[in-house]
């Protein structure tokens, strides 16, 4: 609400799901559970530092140095370490490569899993009931609807994260970027490409 | 009632429609996103929640209410189940706090753990080897998907060994098995139907799987 609203006085009801909230946080701060600052903290850490840029500088790296991109497939968590990156939901990561004949995408059936080191928190949409059912049952139809229409000729691969690893698609680099520096080639990788639902 | 046949396991579900993508999405939609998220981060630091037995709650919700809640709704309500269950809050005096009900999980259903062998030094499979998935349907939390039960795939890569999130959800015990990821051909879970994926890949554990 603006401070422009006439009602000032009666700011606008909390939902449900907020009162819900704001309760459990209260009660738990006066049990001593909740350091003070450990959300704004926590919370930040995701919307500022860790995201997708830190996967795209891994996709950059493996392009412009090809012994990286053998350490990259064949042990991710450890290639990332290489840059700086880890943490929780990193610690077995593996990476998947995209060629002219084959492209990867990743899901979680079961609830949501996503490899936050290098991806930060997923959207909504690769959390959502359609997604999850529909990407193992008709990947093909689904990324055609999401806007990535694959020739019959490309073999598609999901990766179902159900158990400790997390996936990260490591893109084909585009045609026509051989004179980019690295930070250049990072500013094109984009998150979907690393989940797989869209190429560069 | 809960059946872990539950309403989270969405594989190959039919009649949700569209993907549903948010231009620009921000990290967190609302404030009270950010809350959860926070209290879900300080729970699990202080061990009051494990990775296991929080994604058994939301298994455990409503599926009306799983199918018409926000992501993070999911978080607050296996949360708060989690702690009334733990005793560490009194249902009642969040209630009280909230000014109404406060929707939990349904109670857990399985009973006690049966703690299956661990994986002995050596992986039982090997890449290469084909395995058919068991036909089990646990009353507990398991991430065997639905979508491969009985279906026969081939070891793809084989993992460390890892803690049977089947046991962890529900005891302090710890049972570590090695994971393998099993390829299936698009044509073994689904049939004829011609839009498949060539492949689909799923990460899952020793007791999940048996020799042909």
């Amino acid at each position: 609400m603006s401070e422009h609203d006439d009602d000032h006085h009666h700011p606008a009801p909390l939902s449900p799901v907020e009162v819900r909230a704001r309760a459990l946080e209260e009660l738990l701060k006066e049990k001593g559970l909740i350091q003070e600052g450990f959300i704004d903290a926590v919370v930040s850490a995701y919307e500022n530092d860790i995201g997708p840029m830190n996967g795209a500088r891994v996709v950059a790296r493996a392009w412009v140095d090809p012994a990286y991109k053998a350490r990259l497939l064949a042990n991710g968590t450890a290639a990332i370490a290489e840059l700086g990156l880890g943490g929780p939901e990193g610690e077995h990561l593996v990476v998947v490569e995209n060629t002219p004949t084959v492209h990867n995408a990743v899901v979680c059936t079961l609830c949501s899993c996503y490899p936050w080191p290098v991806l930060g928190l997923p959207p909504n949409w690769y959390k959502s009931p359609p997604y999850r059912a529909r990407m193992v049952r008709e990947p093909r139809v689904l990324l055609r609807e999401m806007g990535l229409d694959l020739p019959e000729s490309v073999e598609i691969r999901v990766w179902d994260s159900s158990a400790a690893v997390r996936y990260m698609v490591l893109p084909e680099r585009p045609a026509g970027t051989e004179g980019k520096s690295e930070e250049e080639l990072a500013a094109l990788v984009t998150r979907d490409a690393m989940i797989g639902t869209a190429r560069l | 009632m809960v059946f872990m046949n539950g309403v989270h396991d969405l594989g190959g579900m039919d009649g949700f429609g569209p993907v549903d993508v948010e231009g620009n999405e921000p990290v967190f939609h609302d404030p009270w996103e950010r809350v959860v998220f926070g209290l879900v981060s300080a729970m699990s630091v202080q061990r009051l929640s494990n990775t296991h037995s929080f994604r058994h709650a939301i298994e455990r919700m409503d599926p009306t209410h799983y199918l018409g809640s926000p992501y993070y709704e999911h978080w607050l309500t296996a949360l708060a189940t989690l702690l009334v269950e733990k005793g560490v809050l009194a249902r009642a005096d969040l209630e009280a706090r909230a000014g109404g009900h406060v929707p939990l999980s349904q109670p857990l259903r399985s009973g006690p753990v049966v703690l299956p062998a661990p994986s002995a030094a050596a992986p039982r499979f090997a890449v290469g080897s084909t395995v058919v998935v068991r036909n089990v349907h646990p009353l507990g939390h398991t991430r065997c998907p639905r979508y491969v039960r009985g279906k026969r795939g081939v070891v793809a890569r084989v993992d460390d060994r890892f803690p049977l999130p089947d046991v962890a959800a529900h005891a302090s015990e710890r049972c570590a098995q090695y994971a393998y990821n099993v390829r299936f051909d698009g044509h073994e879970l689904w049939g004829d139907a011609t839009d498949t994926a060539a492949a689909v890949y799923v990460d899952l554990w020793e007791s999940y799987l048996e020799a042909p």
